[in-house]
């Protein structure tokens, strides 16, 4: 007989289920527990029937079938909903890999008599799940059952037999509730789902429409403790992860240029390091886009792909404007090594904007990413949504290597961008003040991770030459410059 | 209608073909009920044998009830929208309606059956 402190330590390795939705199975270590249910909770409009529908389609192409035990809606109206997401539902049920049961449950012509049980519905999803060979089952949602019968006790004792049935069935479920106002579902089914619960929320805030996802509850797993933003349109569901918790990417130690030999000169490996982020702050005409258009350029100068999102500026704008300082970018747009997004932030929400550039990204696959400037996300959201939606990016872009450069616009009594100090690597300060009646721009680097810089502060010249950075002590150089009327207007 | 494995239970002796009906609803002759069960269940014996006194008390002679059992024919369940059990059906006359349980409210199944009017 083995001795008592020989115990084996049981390794509950939990083993996923992954839902093939673009950001879920992330930051649950790779998808729901396997052989087991996930309560998702949500009030209207979240999305519940879609995350269902997109499970079980993402398991019909990965071979496993699914079920869908619908009590909200009929089987033509799951297939138009799932083609509003680019899916075809019913060539799946034609196939014989997804099977879609409509409950009906009518109070109308619903008596009840005395004792009764769920047996039925048992029934029809245990045949179900045999016909099809179902791995995947989804309900939606059962509180449809609480307002077609009167016996809650009945109910209640039925509904717990129903989650421990599917635990018993090996297969995986996403059982899906109304939000509750007190807890976490109206009828306080999380108390029958120990193994995972998923709360959706949507809020309307400032006329924008976001939609957040939490796990509340992953037993055996590792899971992301925040509210995640999701989103559906005509591509699906996708939630956007923050995946700091999960620092892996490479760190490279190759150089690449800024594209301004003063400032490269400034680092003491005479660059910056590929796959970091550098932010470019200032005030109002400081030169940031200035700084971030000759990055841009000098990238698609190596070849390299540029995807730059601007928020205040057209095209034709910024094309014009750093053309006036020797920063062509005609030549690189019309190789198609550059690629300038514009828009307004305020055209949509903050997790759309996410959205949009991750796909944008994913799509183009560019060496470089500009954001100019990350400031006027200020117009739709909080501090805290702001950096939180920079934390993902960040994250996003250096897991793929790839660089890149924000700018910050800064307003004098406005140093808040320490909050977002600790994403960037590089952070460049440019300042313009009045001095001897004419305008000196200023710069110097404020930071700059992995290697030593410069410290001295240098005067900035934008001319049709470009950026120049000179010593202080030179300046009267550019006092003469000036005298002789060369153009001194951009910004 | 239902076939094969089920238990036919005729409703009295001889069917009310006879046109002196006039407590049924429209031209129905006879009433159509189903009995859904799962396997022989105190619960679903019970809901037998109640409805079967309810129908020869008020309904002799002019019913016919069939036994369905879903662990014998589960696919039957989808069809006509069962999810609980013991579940009555009144197929005619019509409209169709659900009684759930074990019937044995008396009063309810009358009053669910509409052969006693809700006061």
């Amino acid at each position: 007989m083995s001795s008592p402190w020989e115990v084996p330590v049981p390794v509950r390795t939990i083993e996923h289920c992954p839902t093939g939705i673009v950001g879920l199975d992330e930051i649950m270590s790779g998808g729901l527990p396997a052989g087991r249910t996930t309560l998702m909770s949500g009030g209207p409009g979240c999305g519940k029937t879609l995350f269902g529908t997109t499970f079980l389609i993402n398991g019909a192409r990965a071979g496993e079938p699914g079920v869908f035990i619908a009590f909200e809606e009929r089987e033509e109206e799951l297939v138009a909903n799932a083609a509003s997401l680019g899916y075809d539902l019913q060539q799946f049920i034609d196939d014989g890999l997804i099977e879609v049961d409509y409950v009906q449950v009518d109070r109308d012509q619903i008596y009840q008599t005395g004792d009764f049980d769920l047996e039925a519905l048992f029934i029809r999803l245990d045949l179900a799940i045999r016909t099809t060979g179902a791995k995947r089952v989804v309900i939606d949602t059962l509180e449809i059952l609480f307002a077609g019968l009167d016996d809650t006790v009945a109910l209640r004792s039925e509904l717990r037999r129903l989650f421990r049935w599917l635990g018993e069935r090996g297969v995986t479920s996403i059982v899906t509730a109304e939000r509750g106002d007190a807890s976490l579902t109206r009828y306080g089914f999380e108390e029958y789902v120990s193994d995972c619960v998923i709360v959706l929320d949507h809020r309307v805030t400032d006329q924008l429409a976001t939609r957040r996802l939490r796990i509340v509850k992953f037993r055996g797993s590792a899971h992301g403790l925040n509210e995640y933003p999701y989103l559906i349109d005509d591509t699906g569901v996708s939630v956007i992860p923050i995946t700091s918790f999960d620092l892996s990417y490479a760190a490279s130690t190759e150089i690449i240029s800024t594209g301004i030999a003063d400032l490269d000169a400034m680092f003491e490996p005479g660059g910056l390091f590929r796959g970091t982020t550098m932010m470019v702050s200032g005030g109002s005409g400081t030169g940031k886009t200035s700084f971030a258009a000759s990055v841009a350029r000098a990238a698609c100068a190596r070849g390299e792909r540029v995807s730059y999102f601007a928020f205040e500026e057209s095209v034709a704008q910024i094309v014009r404007n750093m053309g006036s300082i020797g920063v062509d970018l005609i030549d690189a747009i019309d190789e198609g090594n550059l690629q300038i997004v514009a828009g307004r932030p305020t055209q949509i929400g903050l997790e759309h904007h996410l959205s949009v550039m991750h796909r944008h990204v994913e799509r183009e696959q560019p060496a470089l990413v500009i954001m100019d400037p990350i400031t006027d996300f200020e117009a739709i959201g909080s501090r805290e949504d702001i950096k939180a939606m920079l934390v993902r990016m960040v994250d996003f872009l250096k897991q793929r290597g790839i660089t890149s450069v924000f700018t910050s616009l800064t307003s004098r009594h406005d140093m808040e961008e320490s909050s977002v100090s600790s994403l960037i690597d590089t952070w460049i300060q440019l300042s313009n003040e009045e001095r001897d009646r004419r305008l000196v721009r200023s710069m110097y680097v404020r930071k700059s991770r992995g290697m030593a810089h410069s410290e001295r502060v240098r005067v900035l010249d934008l001319d049709r030459n470009g950026i120049t950075l000179r010593r202080v002590d030179q300046d009267t150089e550019r006092k003469s410059a000036i005298e002789d009327g060369q153009p001194d207007d951009r910004g | 209608m239902i076939e094969g494995d089920n238990e036919q239970i005729p409703g009295g002796s001889e069917p009310a073909w006879t046109d002196d009906s006039g407590e049924l609803t429209g031209d129905v002759k006879e009433w159509q009920l189903r009995l859904y069960v799962a396997g022989e269940t105190a619960r679903s014996t019970a809901a037998l044998a109640n409805l079967r006194r309810i129908c020869e008390e008020h309904l002799a002679g002019k019913y016919s009830i069939d036994v369905v059992d879903l662990l014998v024919r589960p696919q039957l369940a989808k069809g006509e929208q069962i999810v609980a059990i013991p579940t009555l059906v009144r197929r005619l006359p019509e409209p169709v309606r659900k009684i759930i349980g074990d019937l044995s409210d008396r009063d309810r199944v009358l009053i669910g059956l509409d052969l006693r009017p809700k006061d």
